[in-house]
């Protein structure tokens, strides 16, 4: 599918925010699923590039990426009014109950750039309480915490070298907030590097918490024909692309 | 006149030349929503094997200058959750199925699923894999008696169209090309894969957990255009053209080389309409050039 593009600017040092044209994208698009990109229009990149829907606004589509290599600069040089070529929305998004218990506590935990697809998550929960936890390298790492507040949920960030928020790793926020969970239905959604999720995961095992997470593996497809994104888990091998890439943490099964 | 793009490999009557190749299009499902399927000649299934496999360890994809490396390792569910689950999803789009199969171990497993397959009506016809990269074994299609012995057991026992799929990891092509049609084969299928391995150069680790991998794609074309060239030229049985085909012009360059029928592969997962555009392209070839029959587009090289 073609689309257009409407705006494409740095965000912040390492991060780009492209807004595209694409009313089936957003009409049909529920909070972590994602695209597939194609960011050259020839051979080189050859395969399309998997980023997260980042946002929603009527019939735009808000995309939050960073530049990692070839795919992503090339992406960063777009300019407005020029055509992209996506697929999407593609795989299985966050599940989050409908008119859900007002009461209810939804602890958003963002890694990096994990950040991205969980603001368009916060937007559809944000009738009910949303704590949102951001983790980054740096400060100036720290992505959407105004976008967040003006939600009205509440957002709290750490960073690893505690230029911002406190020092040290998401996790740590929620270990130090267990008493927030106590006697009300929470639930978790968390995105970001691999050992962030893992460290997720066992929180919500021990403390008996659900949590969703939504994992990254490299595609070619995005659309679960080459089996090239394999997760294991309880009931069996899935596909990140087509399964996922959320997950219900208690059904992964980590190396 | 309407373009005629009819073509016959053994018993199995094709509308159109363009089949899409085991492995790159997952069980025809997660096509459906991109164009309709049924246009295409044919399907040919992820490789089956007699158990399911679960295959090979993560990260078992990797992109690298114009082409891809895959160590997938023929991940799939076995032939009996395949006969029972997927196969009659695959009947009802209406397109003749042609199911890829392997052996793991020992090369008398394809006699089984032959014989399991020939059985169903809805199979159309056998592609033998014998050149998949990603199992431990050296493959069967590098060794010329070994081929022969497999094609040949799988002929004695079926009536079926065999489309022998060969590697392209040989000295020789033509060699292992001639013996697949001894053996009774009713036409070959190539390039499977290049064995290929990339490196990270930071953790000093190669790419693939597997190590190595199945390269494919744009990369690889002109060294299958070449070797279907060379098969095209030493065989009679109909030679069905693999390997970085991504528009209809280089479906085109196969068909012109000898190839009977196409396939298409990784041009799957980059636009997963591929096989509807080449299709069309091709139609529009025939058309602007005067060409009524595809037939009279084959193997028309000019030396
Ligand atoms: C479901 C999903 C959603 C994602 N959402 C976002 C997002 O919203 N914002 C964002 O910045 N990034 C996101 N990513 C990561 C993003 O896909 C990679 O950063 C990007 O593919 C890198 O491409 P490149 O050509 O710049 O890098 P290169 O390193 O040159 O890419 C080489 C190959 O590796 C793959 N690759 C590299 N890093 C990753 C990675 N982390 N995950 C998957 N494949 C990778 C590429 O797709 C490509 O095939 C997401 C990944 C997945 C799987
Ligand atoms: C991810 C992937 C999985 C594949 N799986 C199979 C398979 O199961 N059986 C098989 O015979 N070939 C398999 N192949 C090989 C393709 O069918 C084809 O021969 C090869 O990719 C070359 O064509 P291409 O360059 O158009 O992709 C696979 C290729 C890829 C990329
Ligand atoms: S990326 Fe191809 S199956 Fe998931």
């Amino acid at each position: 599918m073609r689309v257009k593009i409407f705006k494409n600017e740095q965000v912040a040092g390492h991060a780009y925010k492209m807004t595209l044209a694409a009313p089936v994208i957003a009409k049909f698009a529920q909070p972590g699923q994602f695209v597939m990109v194609k960011c050259a229009d020839g051979i080189q990149p050859l395969l399309r590039r998997p980023l997260g829907v980042h946002n929603v606004k009527g019939s735009e589509v808000e995309i939050l990426y960073e530049i990692i290599g070839e795919g992503t600069k090339l992406l960063s040089q777009k300019k407005s009014g020029q055509a992209l070529d996506i697929i999407g929305p593609l795989g299985t998004g966050f599940k989050f109950p409908k008119g859900s218990d007002p009461c209810g506590k939804n602890i958003l935990i963002a890694g990096g750039m994990g950040v991205a697809p969980l603001l368009f998550l916060a937007k559809k929960i944000n009738k009910s309480q949303v704590l949102v936890l951001i983790g980054a390298k740096t400060k100036q790492e720290i992505l959407c915490k105004k976008e967040f507040k003006k939600l009205g949920c509440n957002v709290k960030v750490v960073t690893d070298d505690g230029s911002a928020g406190h020092k040290g790793f998401v996790t740590d926020l929620l270990q130090d907030r267990g008493h927030l969970f106590k006697g009300v239905p929470a639930m978790l959604y968390a995105c970001g590097p691999k050992p962030m999720l893992k460290a997720v995961s066992e929180f919500s095992k021990r403390r008996k918490i659900p949590a969703q997470i939504s994992l990254e593996e490299h595609m070619a497809c995005g659309i679960g024909a080459c089996l090239g994104c394999i997760v294991n888990t309880k009931s069996g091998q899935k596909r990140v692309c087509k399964e996922g890439p959320v997950f219900d943490a208690r059904e992964i099964i980590w190396e | 006149m309407g373009i005629d793009l009819n073509v016959k490999i053994g018993k199995l009557k094709l509308k159109n030349p363009v089949m899409v190749a085991s492995g790159t299009f997952g069980y025809a499902e997660e096509f459906k929503d991109f164009f309709d399927v049924k246009n295409l000649g044919a399907i040919v299934t992820k490789t089956i094997t007699l158990n399911p496999r679960p295959g090979n360890p993560m990260p078992r994809t990797c992109e690298t200058a114009a082409g891809m490396l895959n160590s997938i390792g023929l991940e799939n569910p076995g032939l009996d959750v395949f006969i029972k689950e997927n196969l009659p999803k695959l009947k009802d789009i209406g397109v003749p199925i042609v199911v890829s199969i392997a052996s793991e171990k020992n090369p008398a497993e394809f006699i089984e699923l032959a014989s399991r397959l020939d059985k169903i009506d809805e199979v159309c016809a056998l592609e033998l894999n014998i050149s998949c990269p990603n199992l431990k074994n050296k493959l069967i299609s590098q060794d010329a008696r070994a081929t022969y012995s497999v094609v040949n057991a799988v002929r004695k026992m079926m009536d079926k169209t065999i489309i022998t799929k060969l590697s392209p990891n040989v000295t020789d092509i033509t060699e292992i090309a001639k013996v697949a049609q001894d053996a009774g084969s009713d036409a070959i299928s190539l390039v499977n894969t290049f064995l290929g391995m990339a490196i990270d150069a930071d953790t000093k680790k190669s790419k693939l957990a597997n190590i190595t991998g199945g390269l494919s794609g744009p990369a690889i074309k002109p060294i299958a255009l070449r070797m279907v060239y060379e098969a095209a030229s030493a065989v009679k049985i109909p030679v069905i053209g693999i390997g970085g085909i991504i528009t209809a012009l280089d479906a085109i360059e196969f068909i012109i080389a000898g190839a009977q029928a196409v396939q298409v592969g990784t041009a799957n997962f980059i636009n997963p309409r591929s096989a509807q555009d080449i299709i069309d392209g091709l139609t529009k070839y025939l058309k602007e050039n005067k060409i009524n029959r595809l037939e009279d587009l084959k193997g028309s090289l000019k030396i």
